[in-house]
């Protein structure tokens, strides 16, 4: 993990190292049930289940990432976080996880909502759009952001609902959920600290890693 | 005119299987969904490769609804490479050198195992329509029976396409502590309103030609090949997807360089389907194509459990690997979606891939590399979870 740390969070490093994909484990409890939306080549599902032995299911839209992960033994389905969450039953998974995808689904709220209602919990991670290096970009600038972590202009990017911490914390209680924690990782991948206030997070995280859960 | 001018010999595999058969007597009849018991029974079957000292690496191969057991030899009657020679073989996704392969042509079928044209014991001809209607249930309590005799418990992994991917799921409902893994391939929990309209038309040709002689065409010396090589054309339709045909064919004509304002096959499409359909006659009995279409129509996995097909699958240990075409017609990606939505609810283990390829229905029978490399990935798999070391020589790193 700290040799990760020292590395800048960004589309240099595979997804294998992705600093939130380990953030996200850490979220996890050993020998639960886990459900990865978007789990590309499988590198988390496959973290979770060989050393935390839980019971690692996934959905992928590509069909490369299948494959990759079919050969690694997963159980793992192409699919569509906007249309194939619906297809779940109630309370199937301890953990829905939903990596750096929540940005470029169409219907954020909607995903977000059979989350819950599939998972006892959702683990969702995703870029702030509040960073000020994007805010600097829009405001000095006049133009979309490019930075590491959103390297595609905005006629290219997949990403096509953004939002900043602070939205999503809305967002989270609007539609009657709790967050029961949440890390905001800096330019640096690392962790700010807990007892900063949300305007410091807003501003200065660059990824936002929350694990929710439904209010009874 | 004759559109399917050839000579029948009459000699076909259920003649003289050209296989390995296994026979099962009085004491062990085929308990049928029909209600009927049906002994003796025989089942003509193939393998390849070698069973392992745990017997823990056994594949069964589920053929489609005029495949047979020849999944990787030389096929005895058409003298044509094996029908899955793609997959099954040395170093192949389904490696040879590393599982035991085992196929057996189905009940009802006309390739060795006990079919329409095998001798009924009780009237010394040829059973006909007397033979009980055969359902994939029964087709797979046939092969079950066949496992057993080879003293084998548990199957490594249960594989097949089309009506093969339907013997699959049934053998995972039904026998699901005998199923490691599974692997259903462009097929369906379920035939639809437009599959059966399509098996219908094929039957009423074959009924409608007067060599059918009711379904005595043996006794007759006749054979209803013009009603066969018809059904054969409609049903290869569904096989391809318009995009294919149409890269394949489009409008050309066939050796000719304009119409002949006449009802020969001017277009290539027209050529090659009755091209399609007299060879078929060759190689198959047209009533077990009454038999194994009606298997097929039949076929309805949810209905024995309440209309739930994710009861079929609750609690089940078995690992699914579920494969559509996208431009499967026949067999959509969407029944494929449903059979995935089921196991989910069941809770099993599933994957799920859909295949991009303009090839439809028959893409399975091809040379697919995405195709080819989720087979050999989630086999690999299975068979490191299940302990099977790796062909000699063969690598299982990924």
């Amino acid at each position: 993990m700290t040799k990760l740390a020292s590395k800048p969070v960004g589309e240099k490093l595979s997804r294998a190292g992705r600093l939130d994909l380990l953030l996200v484990a850490d979220m996890v409890e050993a020998r639960s049930r886990v459900l990865d939306v978007g789990c590309g080549d499988g590198s988390l599902l496959r973290l979770l289940s060989e050393e935390r032995g839980v019971d690692a299911r996934g959905i992928e839209l590509s069909q490369k990432g299948v494959n990759d992960c079919v050969a690694k033994g997963l159980s793992v389905i192409q699919g569509d976080a906007d249309t194939d969450l619906a297809d779940y039953p109630d309370d199937a998974f301890d953990y829905v996880i939903l990596s750096q995808t929540l940005q470029a689904t169409l219907h954020p709220r909607k995903v977000l909502e059979h989350m819950l209602r599939i998972g006892l919990h959702a683990i969702v991670s995703f870029p702030n759009f509040g960073h000020w290096r994007i805010r600097f970009q829009v405001a000095a600038r006049g133009r979309m952001p490019i930075t590491d972590n959103l390297a595609l202009p905005w006629y290219d990017t997949p990403n096509i609902h953004f939002c900043t911490i602070r939205d999503f914390v809305s967002l989270v209680d609007e539609i009657g959920a709790k967050i029961e924690r949440g890390v905001a990782l800096d330019h640096f991948g690392t962790p700010l600290q807990l007892n900063l206030p949300w305007w410091v997070w807003n501003l200065f995280g660059e990824q936002g890693v929350f694990r929710l859960t439904r209010v009874k | 005119m004759n559109i399917f001018p050839f000579n029948r010999t009459g000699s076909r595999g259920q003649d003289v299987p050209q296989s390995l058969v296994a026979h099962f007597g009085a004491d062990q009849p085929l308990k049928v969904d029909a209600g009927v018991l049906l002994s003796p029974l025989t089942v003509a079957y193939q393998t390849y490769g070698s069973l392992n000292a745990q017997k823990s690496n056994a594949i069964l191969v589920c053929h489609a609804l005029t495949g047979d057991q020849h999944v990787a030899n030389t096929h005895p009657v058409t003298g044509k490479p094996g029908w899955w020679e793609t997959m099954v073989g040395p170093g192949r996704p389904i490696d040879t050198d590393r599982y035991y392969v085992i196929s057996s042509n189905v009940v009802g079928g006309c390739m060795g195992t006990t079919g329409p044209s095998s001798i009924n014991p009780a009237t010394g001809r040829a059973y006909g329509l007397d033979l009980p209607v055969i359902t994939i249930k029964d087709m797979v309590r046939a092969q079950a029976m066949l496992i057993d005799h080879l003293g084998i418990d548990t199957l490594c992994c249960v594989v097949g396409g089309s009506m093969g991917g339907m013997q699959v799921l049934q053998w995972a409902a039904s026998y699901p502590e005998r199923v490691f893994a599974a692997m259903p391939i462009a097929t369906a929990a379920r035939r639809s309103s437009q599959n059966i309209a399509f098996h219908e038309v094929g039957r009423q040709a074959i009924m409608a030609d007067p060599d059918w002689c009711k379904g005595r065409y043996l006794d007759e010396g006749r054979q209803p090949t013009k009603g066969l090589a018809v059904a054969r054309m409609a049903a290869h339709i569904t096989y391809m997807s318009d995009e294919a045909l149409q890269r394949k064919f489009g409008r050309k004509l066939q050796d000719r360089v304009a119409p002949t304002f006449s009802f020969d096959a001017d277009f290539q499409i027209e050529n090659y389907l009755r091209h399609q359909g007299s060879s078929f006659v060759d190689r198959f009995d047209a009533n077990s194509y009454l038999y194994v279409t009606r298997a097929c129509d039949y076929f309805d996995l949810a209905e024995d459990y309440g209309g739930s097909l994710a009861l079929a699958f609750k609690g089940s240990k078995t690992r699914f690997c579920v494969v559509s075409f996208n431009s499967d017609w026949l067999y959509p990606t969407a029944a494929s979606r449903a059979i995935v939505h089921a196991l989910n609810a069941g809770g099993a283990s599933v994957s799920f891939v859909d295949i991009e390829t303009e090839r439809g229905h028959d893409a399975f029978l091809l040379d697919v590399p995405d195709f080819i490399a989720t087979t050999r990935g989630f086999l690999e798999a299975a068979a490191r979870a299940r302990g099977i070391p790796p062909a000699p020589g063969g690598s299982d790193e990924l």
